[in-house]
Protein backbone atom coordinates (compact mmCIF):
# COMPACT_ATOMS: atom_id res chain seq x y z
CA UNK A 1 0.00 0.00 0.00
CA UNK A 2 2.88 2.39 0.80
CA UNK A 3 4.36 1.50 -2.55
CA UNK A 4 1.19 2.44 -4.43
CA UNK A 5 0.58 5.65 -2.50
CA UNK A 6 4.23 6.60 -3.07
CA UNK A 7 3.76 6.07 -6.80
CA UNK A 8 0.54 8.12 -6.84
CA UNK A 9 2.11 10.95 -4.85
CA UNK A 10 5.18 11.00 -7.10
CA UNK A 11 3.16 11.15 -10.32
CA UNK A 12 0.87 13.89 -9.03
CA UNK A 13 3.85 15.87 -7.80
CA UNK A 14 5.57 15.62 -11.20
CA UNK A 15 2.36 16.60 -13.00
CA UNK A 16 1.91 19.69 -10.84
CA UNK A 17 5.52 20.88 -11.12
CA UNK A 18 6.69 23.18 -13.91
CA UNK A 19 6.64 21.26 -17.17
CA UNK A 20 4.22 18.66 -15.83
CA UNK A 21 1.10 17.91 -17.80
CA UNK A 22 -1.68 18.83 -15.38
CA UNK A 23 -2.14 22.47 -16.37
CA UNK A 24 -1.66 21.88 -20.08
CA UNK A 25 -4.78 19.71 -20.21
CA UNK A 26 -6.96 22.30 -18.51
CA UNK A 27 -5.63 25.12 -20.66
CA UNK A 28 -6.27 23.08 -23.80
CA UNK A 29 -9.80 22.34 -22.59
CA UNK A 30 -10.42 26.05 -21.94
CA UNK A 31 -9.06 27.02 -25.35
CA UNK A 32 -11.10 24.50 -27.30
CA UNK A 33 -14.34 25.38 -25.53
CA UNK A 34 -13.76 29.13 -25.70
CA UNK A 35 -13.21 28.88 -29.45
CA UNK A 36 -16.55 27.13 -30.00
CA UNK A 37 -18.90 30.11 -29.50
CA UNK A 38 -16.82 32.05 -32.02
CA UNK A 39 -17.08 29.25 -34.55
CA UNK A 40 -20.77 28.52 -34.04
CA UNK A 41 -21.85 32.15 -33.88
CA UNK A 42 -24.18 34.04 -31.52
CA UNK A 43 -27.08 31.57 -31.72
CA UNK A 44 -27.70 30.96 -28.02
CA UNK A 45 -30.21 28.16 -28.49
CA UNK A 46 -27.85 26.29 -30.78
CA UNK A 47 -24.96 26.79 -28.34
CA UNK A 48 -26.84 25.37 -25.41
CA UNK A 49 -27.99 22.43 -27.52
CA UNK A 50 -24.39 21.70 -28.59
CA UNK A 51 -22.97 22.55 -25.15
CA UNK A 52 -22.69 19.07 -23.61
CA UNK A 53 -21.18 17.63 -26.78
CA UNK A 54 -18.60 20.40 -26.95
CA UNK A 55 -17.67 20.01 -23.30
CA UNK A 56 -17.39 16.24 -23.67
CA UNK A 57 -15.25 16.46 -26.82
CA UNK A 58 -13.02 19.05 -25.19
CA UNK A 59 -12.58 16.89 -22.09
CA UNK A 60 -11.90 13.80 -24.20
CA UNK A 61 -9.17 15.48 -26.24
CA UNK A 62 -7.68 17.21 -23.20
CA UNK A 63 -7.42 13.97 -21.25
CA UNK A 64 -5.74 12.26 -24.22
CA UNK A 65 -3.28 15.11 -24.60
CA UNK A 66 -0.99 14.08 -21.75
CA UNK A 67 -1.93 10.41 -21.59
CA UNK A 68 0.65 9.20 -24.13
CA UNK A 69 3.41 10.19 -21.69
CA UNK A 70 1.90 8.01 -18.95
CA UNK A 71 4.38 5.17 -19.45
CA UNK A 72 6.67 6.70 -22.05
CA UNK A 73 8.39 9.03 -19.60
CA UNK A 74 9.03 6.19 -17.16
CA UNK A 75 10.23 4.00 -20.01
CA UNK A 76 12.71 6.57 -21.25
CA UNK A 77 14.38 7.23 -17.92
CA UNK A 78 14.48 3.59 -16.83
CA UNK A 79 11.90 3.89 -14.04
CA UNK A 80 9.66 1.40 -15.79
CA UNK A 81 12.38 -1.28 -15.49
CA UNK A 82 12.48 -0.84 -11.73
CA UNK A 83 8.69 -0.74 -11.49
CA UNK A 84 8.48 -4.01 -13.45
CA UNK A 85 11.09 -5.66 -11.20
CA UNK A 86 9.54 -4.46 -7.95
CA UNK A 87 7.50 -6.41 -5.43
CA UNK A 88 4.35 -4.52 -6.42
CA UNK A 89 2.30 -6.34 -9.08
CA UNK A 90 2.55 -4.48 -12.38
CA UNK A 91 -1.27 -4.39 -12.69
CA UNK A 92 -1.58 -2.45 -9.43
CA UNK A 93 1.25 -0.12 -10.40
CA UNK A 94 -0.55 0.59 -13.71
CA UNK A 95 -3.81 1.28 -11.87
CA UNK A 96 -2.00 3.61 -9.47
CA UNK A 97 -0.41 5.52 -12.33
CA UNK A 98 -3.75 5.88 -14.11
CA UNK A 99 -5.41 7.05 -10.90
CA UNK A 100 -2.67 9.63 -10.38
CA UNK A 101 -3.11 10.81 -13.96
CA UNK A 102 -6.86 11.15 -13.48
CA UNK A 103 -6.42 13.08 -10.22
CA UNK A 104 -3.88 15.45 -11.77
CA UNK A 105 -5.31 15.86 -15.26
CA UNK A 106 -8.94 14.65 -15.21
CA UNK A 107 -10.28 16.22 -12.03
CA UNK A 108 -9.25 19.79 -12.97
CA UNK A 109 -11.30 19.43 -16.17
CA UNK A 110 -14.40 18.71 -14.11
CA UNK A 111 -13.69 21.65 -11.84
CA UNK A 112 -13.37 23.92 -14.90
CA UNK A 113 -16.68 22.74 -16.40
CA UNK A 114 -19.01 25.16 -14.53
CA UNK A 115 -17.02 28.15 -15.77
CA UNK A 116 -17.11 26.91 -19.33
CA UNK A 117 -20.83 26.15 -19.07
CA UNK A 118 -21.42 29.91 -18.85
CA UNK A 119 -19.73 30.41 -22.21
CA UNK A 120 -22.00 27.82 -23.79
CA UNK A 121 -25.23 29.28 -22.38
CA UNK A 122 -25.87 26.31 -20.11
CA UNK A 123 -27.90 26.91 -16.96
CA UNK A 124 -26.89 25.67 -13.50
CA UNK A 125 -28.73 22.36 -13.73
CA UNK A 126 -27.36 21.48 -17.16
CA UNK A 127 -23.81 22.41 -16.19
CA UNK A 128 -24.15 20.28 -13.08
CA UNK A 129 -25.38 17.39 -15.20
CA UNK A 130 -22.44 17.67 -17.59
CA UNK A 131 -19.99 17.90 -14.69
CA UNK A 132 -21.56 14.83 -13.10
CA UNK A 133 -21.35 12.81 -16.31
CA UNK A 134 -17.72 13.90 -16.73
CA UNK A 135 -17.00 12.82 -13.17
CA UNK A 136 -18.47 9.40 -13.91
CA UNK A 137 -17.06 9.08 -17.43
CA UNK A 138 -13.51 10.49 -17.42
CA UNK A 139 -12.09 7.56 -15.38
CA UNK A 140 -13.15 5.34 -18.29
CA UNK A 141 -11.26 7.61 -20.70
CA UNK A 142 -8.11 7.47 -18.57
CA UNK A 143 -8.22 3.74 -17.91
CA UNK A 144 -8.90 2.74 -21.52
CA UNK A 145 -6.39 5.34 -22.68
CA UNK A 146 -3.83 3.67 -20.46
CA UNK A 147 -3.97 0.59 -22.71
CA UNK A 148 -3.01 2.74 -25.66
CA UNK A 149 -0.25 4.39 -23.62
CA UNK A 150 1.18 0.98 -22.77
CA UNK A 151 1.00 -0.13 -26.41
CA UNK A 152 2.78 3.07 -27.44
CA UNK A 153 5.70 2.01 -25.21
CA UNK A 154 5.66 -1.51 -26.61
CA UNK A 155 5.64 -0.34 -30.21
CA UNK A 156 8.06 2.55 -29.63
CA UNK A 157 5.63 5.03 -31.15
CA UNK A 158 4.02 7.82 -29.25
CA UNK A 159 1.63 10.59 -30.04
CA UNK A 160 -0.60 9.94 -32.99
CA UNK A 161 -0.66 6.16 -32.76
CA UNK A 162 -2.02 6.55 -29.28
CA UNK A 163 -4.89 8.77 -30.50
CA UNK A 164 -5.72 6.35 -33.31
CA UNK A 165 -5.82 3.42 -30.88
CA UNK A 166 -7.67 5.06 -28.07
CA UNK A 167 -10.26 7.31 -29.71
CA UNK A 168 -12.35 4.40 -31.09
CA UNK A 169 -12.42 2.84 -27.63
CA UNK A 170 -13.80 6.03 -26.16
CA UNK A 171 -16.81 6.20 -28.52
CA UNK A 172 -19.21 4.40 -26.13
CA UNK A 173 -18.19 6.68 -23.27
CA UNK A 174 -18.79 9.71 -25.45
CA UNK A 175 -22.20 8.47 -26.60
CA UNK A 176 -23.55 7.76 -23.15
CA UNK A 177 -21.90 10.77 -21.54
CA UNK A 178 -23.50 13.17 -23.98
CA UNK A 179 -26.80 11.25 -23.95
CA UNK A 180 -27.08 11.54 -20.17
CA UNK A 181 -26.33 15.27 -20.27
CA UNK A 182 -28.81 15.84 -23.11
CA UNK A 183 -31.45 13.95 -21.17
CA UNK A 184 -31.32 16.62 -18.46
CA UNK A 185 -31.22 19.56 -20.87
CA UNK A 186 -33.73 18.70 -23.59
CA UNK A 187 -35.40 15.49 -22.40
CA UNK A 188 -37.47 13.42 -23.01
CA UNK A 189 -35.27 10.45 -22.09
CA UNK A 190 -34.57 9.90 -18.44
CA UNK A 191 -31.13 10.60 -17.02
CA UNK A 192 -30.76 7.32 -15.14
CA UNK A 193 -30.37 4.83 -17.98
CA UNK A 194 -27.49 6.40 -19.94
CA UNK A 195 -25.83 7.50 -16.69
CA UNK A 196 -25.88 3.97 -15.31
CA UNK A 197 -24.32 2.65 -18.50
CA UNK A 198 -21.67 5.37 -18.27
CA UNK A 199 -20.84 4.29 -14.70
CA UNK A 200 -20.73 0.67 -15.84
CA UNK A 201 -18.28 1.57 -18.63
CA UNK A 202 -16.04 3.25 -16.06
CA UNK A 203 -16.17 0.26 -13.74
CA UNK A 204 -15.36 -2.17 -16.55
CA UNK A 205 -12.42 -0.07 -17.70
CA UNK A 206 -11.17 0.13 -14.10
CA UNK A 207 -10.82 -3.64 -14.17
CA UNK A 208 -9.81 -4.28 -17.77
CA UNK A 209 -7.44 -1.32 -18.21
CA UNK A 210 -4.74 -2.23 -15.67
CA UNK A 211 -4.64 -5.88 -16.75
CA UNK A 212 -4.43 -5.04 -20.46
CA UNK A 213 -1.81 -2.34 -19.89
CA UNK A 214 0.33 -4.59 -17.67
CA UNK A 215 0.08 -7.43 -20.19
CA UNK A 216 1.15 -5.08 -22.96
CA UNK A 217 4.09 -3.73 -20.95
CA UNK A 218 5.25 -7.24 -20.05
CA UNK A 219 4.96 -8.36 -23.64
CA UNK A 220 7.00 -5.41 -24.80
CA UNK A 221 9.90 -5.92 -22.39
CA UNK A 222 13.23 -5.35 -23.98
CA UNK B 1 21.24 -6.60 8.20
CA UNK B 2 19.36 -9.76 9.04
CA UNK B 3 17.73 -9.86 5.62
CA UNK B 4 21.01 -10.62 3.93
CA UNK B 5 22.49 -13.10 6.34
CA UNK B 6 19.99 -15.90 5.98
CA UNK B 7 22.59 -18.37 4.83
CA UNK B 8 24.41 -19.01 1.64
CA UNK B 9 22.78 -17.91 -1.59
CA UNK B 10 23.70 -19.02 -5.04
CA UNK B 11 22.82 -17.37 -8.32
CA UNK B 12 23.26 -19.68 -11.26
CA UNK B 13 22.50 -19.78 -14.95
CA UNK B 14 22.54 -22.91 -17.08
CA UNK B 15 22.69 -22.93 -20.85
CA UNK B 16 21.22 -19.44 -21.12
CA UNK B 17 20.39 -18.37 -24.66
CA UNK B 18 19.72 -14.74 -25.49
CA UNK B 19 18.03 -13.72 -28.74
CA UNK B 20 17.42 -10.08 -29.52
CA UNK B 21 15.83 -8.74 -32.66
CA UNK B 22 16.03 -12.21 -34.26
CA UNK B 23 19.80 -12.38 -33.73
CA UNK B 24 21.37 -14.79 -31.28
CA UNK B 25 23.53 -12.70 -28.95
CA UNK B 26 24.98 -15.59 -26.96
CA UNK B 27 24.04 -19.17 -26.28
CA UNK B 28 24.89 -21.95 -23.88
CA UNK B 29 26.10 -19.49 -21.25
CA UNK B 30 26.75 -20.95 -17.79
CA UNK B 31 27.54 -18.75 -14.82
CA UNK B 32 27.29 -18.77 -11.09
CA UNK B 33 27.88 -16.54 -8.13
CA UNK B 34 27.63 -17.22 -4.41
CA UNK B 35 27.15 -14.94 -1.42
CA UNK B 36 30.04 -12.57 -0.95
CA UNK B 37 31.22 -12.90 -4.50
CA UNK B 38 31.44 -10.40 -7.35
CA UNK B 39 31.31 -11.40 -10.99
CA UNK B 40 32.70 -9.01 -13.57
CA UNK B 41 31.05 -9.61 -16.93
CA UNK B 42 33.40 -8.59 -19.72
CA UNK B 43 33.32 -8.79 -23.48
CA UNK B 44 33.43 -6.53 -26.50
CA UNK B 45 30.65 -4.07 -27.33
CA UNK B 46 27.52 -5.87 -28.39
CA UNK B 47 28.56 -9.18 -26.86
CA UNK B 48 25.51 -9.15 -24.59
CA UNK B 49 26.72 -7.88 -21.22
CA UNK B 50 23.73 -5.64 -20.66
CA UNK B 51 21.42 -8.33 -22.05
CA UNK B 52 22.75 -10.79 -19.48
CA UNK B 53 22.03 -8.37 -16.65
CA UNK B 54 18.54 -7.73 -17.99
CA UNK B 55 17.93 -11.46 -18.29
CA UNK B 56 18.83 -11.89 -14.61
CA UNK B 57 16.65 -8.90 -13.73
CA UNK B 58 13.71 -10.50 -15.52
CA UNK B 59 13.53 -7.60 -17.98
CA UNK B 60 14.28 -9.95 -20.90
CA UNK B 61 12.97 -13.44 -21.34
CA UNK B 62 15.67 -16.03 -22.07
CA UNK B 63 15.16 -17.95 -25.31
CA UNK B 64 16.46 -21.03 -23.54
CA UNK B 65 18.13 -22.19 -20.34
CA UNK B 66 17.40 -21.26 -16.75
CA UNK B 67 18.46 -18.61 -14.28
CA UNK B 68 17.77 -19.26 -10.60
CA UNK B 69 18.61 -18.00 -7.16
CA UNK B 70 18.92 -20.65 -4.43
CA UNK B 71 18.81 -19.81 -0.77
CA UNK B 72 17.17 -16.41 -1.08
CA UNK B 73 13.80 -15.51 0.36
CA UNK B 74 11.57 -18.33 -0.76
CA UNK B 75 8.40 -16.38 -1.51
CA UNK B 76 10.10 -13.83 -3.73
CA UNK B 77 11.15 -14.06 -7.36
CA UNK B 78 14.71 -13.37 -8.43
CA UNK B 79 14.01 -9.88 -9.85
CA UNK B 80 12.34 -8.88 -6.58
CA UNK B 81 15.62 -9.56 -4.78
CA UNK B 82 17.75 -7.63 -7.25
CA UNK B 83 18.89 -4.07 -7.61
CA UNK B 84 19.36 -3.05 -11.22
CA UNK B 85 21.58 -0.10 -11.98
CA UNK B 86 21.39 0.49 -15.71
CA UNK B 87 22.49 3.17 -18.12
CA UNK B 88 19.28 5.00 -17.49
CA UNK B 89 19.15 6.23 -13.94
CA UNK B 90 15.40 6.28 -13.18
CA UNK B 91 15.50 9.82 -11.82
CA UNK B 92 12.84 12.45 -12.38
CA UNK B 93 14.34 15.85 -13.21
CA UNK B 94 11.37 17.71 -11.68
CA UNK B 95 11.77 16.08 -8.25
CA UNK B 96 14.46 16.97 -5.75
CA UNK B 97 17.29 14.61 -4.85
CA UNK B 98 15.67 13.50 -1.61
CA UNK B 99 12.22 13.16 -3.22
CA UNK B 100 13.66 10.87 -5.89
CA UNK B 101 15.41 8.73 -3.34
CA UNK B 102 12.57 8.47 -0.87
CA UNK B 103 10.13 7.61 -3.65
CA UNK B 104 12.21 4.59 -4.64
CA UNK B 105 12.68 3.63 -1.00
CA UNK B 106 8.91 3.72 -0.42
CA UNK B 107 8.05 2.06 -3.70
CA UNK B 108 10.61 -0.73 -3.64
CA UNK B 109 9.89 -1.48 0.00
CA UNK B 110 11.53 -4.12 2.14
CA UNK B 111 14.27 -3.49 4.64
CA UNK B 112 15.67 0.01 4.37
CA UNK B 113 18.30 2.36 5.65
CA UNK B 114 18.02 6.03 6.40
CA UNK B 115 17.87 8.02 3.13
CA UNK B 116 19.78 11.00 4.56
CA UNK B 117 22.57 8.70 5.70
CA UNK B 118 22.87 7.11 2.25
CA UNK B 119 23.03 10.55 0.64
CA UNK B 120 25.84 11.49 3.02
CA UNK B 121 27.70 8.29 2.15
CA UNK B 122 27.60 9.01 -1.58
CA UNK B 123 28.48 12.65 -1.02
CA UNK B 124 25.22 14.32 -2.00
CA UNK B 125 24.13 15.58 1.43
CA UNK B 126 24.79 19.19 0.36
CA UNK B 127 22.30 18.96 -2.51
CA UNK B 128 19.29 17.18 -1.03
CA UNK B 129 16.74 19.82 -2.07
CA UNK B 130 18.16 20.44 -5.52
CA UNK B 131 15.96 19.22 -8.40
CA UNK B 132 17.61 16.16 -9.95
CA UNK B 133 17.53 17.89 -13.34
CA UNK B 134 20.40 20.12 -12.20
CA UNK B 135 22.71 17.27 -11.22
CA UNK B 136 25.80 16.41 -13.26
CA UNK B 137 26.18 12.94 -14.75
CA UNK B 138 28.46 11.88 -11.90
CA UNK B 139 26.06 13.21 -9.29
CA UNK B 140 23.17 11.37 -10.92
CA UNK B 141 25.17 8.18 -10.74
CA UNK B 142 25.89 8.85 -7.05
CA UNK B 143 22.18 9.36 -6.44
CA UNK B 144 21.45 6.01 -8.11
CA UNK B 145 24.04 4.42 -5.83
CA UNK B 146 22.24 5.91 -2.85
CA UNK B 147 19.20 3.90 -3.93
CA UNK B 148 21.22 0.68 -3.65
CA UNK B 149 22.20 1.65 -0.11
CA UNK B 150 18.79 2.84 1.06
CA UNK B 151 16.87 -0.23 -0.06
CA UNK B 152 18.47 -3.55 0.79
CA UNK B 153 18.63 -6.21 -1.88
CA UNK B 154 21.00 -9.21 -1.84
CA UNK B 155 21.82 -9.14 -5.57
CA UNK B 156 23.24 -6.06 -7.25
CA UNK B 157 23.16 -5.99 -11.05
CA UNK B 158 25.40 -3.16 -12.19
CA UNK B 159 25.81 -1.99 -15.76
CA UNK B 160 29.04 -0.01 -16.18
CA UNK B 161 28.68 1.24 -12.60
CA UNK B 162 31.77 3.43 -12.55
CA UNK B 163 30.77 5.43 -15.64
CA UNK B 164 30.89 9.17 -14.99
CA UNK B 165 32.25 8.74 -11.46
CA UNK B 166 35.39 10.67 -10.56
CA UNK B 167 38.38 8.97 -8.91
CA UNK B 168 37.15 9.68 -5.40
CA UNK B 169 33.71 8.42 -6.41
CA UNK B 170 35.17 5.18 -7.75
CA UNK B 171 37.04 4.64 -4.46
CA UNK B 172 33.87 5.33 -2.50
CA UNK B 173 31.94 2.91 -4.71
CA UNK B 174 34.63 0.23 -4.29
CA UNK B 175 34.18 0.54 -0.54
CA UNK B 176 30.39 0.23 -0.86
CA UNK B 177 30.71 -2.92 -2.97
CA UNK B 178 33.14 -4.49 -0.49
CA UNK B 179 30.71 -3.74 2.36
CA UNK B 180 27.85 -5.27 0.38
CA UNK B 181 29.87 -8.44 -0.28
CA UNK B 182 30.99 -8.64 3.35
CA UNK B 183 27.32 -8.65 4.38
CA UNK B 184 26.77 -11.67 2.16
CA UNK B 185 25.42 -9.94 -0.90
CA UNK B 186 26.49 -10.64 -4.43
CA UNK B 187 27.32 -8.46 -7.39
CA UNK B 188 27.12 -9.06 -11.12
CA UNK B 189 28.66 -6.14 -12.95
CA UNK B 190 29.11 -5.53 -16.66
CA UNK B 191 32.26 -3.54 -17.05
CA UNK B 192 35.18 -2.52 -19.23
CA UNK B 193 37.20 -0.82 -16.53
CA UNK B 194 38.51 -2.75 -13.52
CA UNK B 195 35.87 -2.88 -10.81
CA UNK B 196 38.29 -2.05 -8.02
CA UNK B 197 37.39 -5.13 -5.99
CA UNK B 198 38.30 -8.81 -6.17
CA UNK B 199 36.00 -10.41 -8.67
CA UNK B 200 35.59 -13.45 -10.80
CA UNK B 201 35.61 -12.74 -14.50
CA UNK B 202 32.92 -13.95 -16.84
CA UNK B 203 33.86 -13.33 -20.46
CA UNK B 204 31.08 -13.60 -22.98
CA UNK B 205 31.09 -13.53 -26.76
CA UNK B 206 34.54 -15.07 -27.29
CA UNK B 207 37.78 -13.13 -27.08
CA UNK B 208 37.52 -9.41 -26.48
Amino acid sequence: MTALSALIRRDIRIALRVGGGALIGVLFFLTVVVLMPFAVGPDLALLSRLGPAILWLGALLASLLTLDRLFMADHEDGSLDLITMSRTPLELACAAKALAHWLAAGLPLIVATPVLGLLLNLDMVSTGAVALTLLAGTPALTFTGMIGAALAVTLHRGGLLMAVLVLPLSIPVLIFGVAASQAVIVGPMNFGAPFSILCALSLVSLVVGPFAAAASLRHGLD
Amino acid sequence: MSGLNQGKMQLSGRGVICVRGGREVFSGLDFEAVSGEAVAVTGRNGSGKTSLLRLIAGLLIPAGGTIALDGGEAEMTLPEQCHYLGHRDALKPALSVVENLSFWADFLGGERNDAAESLATVGLDHATDLPAGFLSAGQRRRLSLARLLTVRRPVWLLDEPTNALDVAGQDMFGGLMREHLARGGMIVAATHAPLGIDSRELRIGGMA
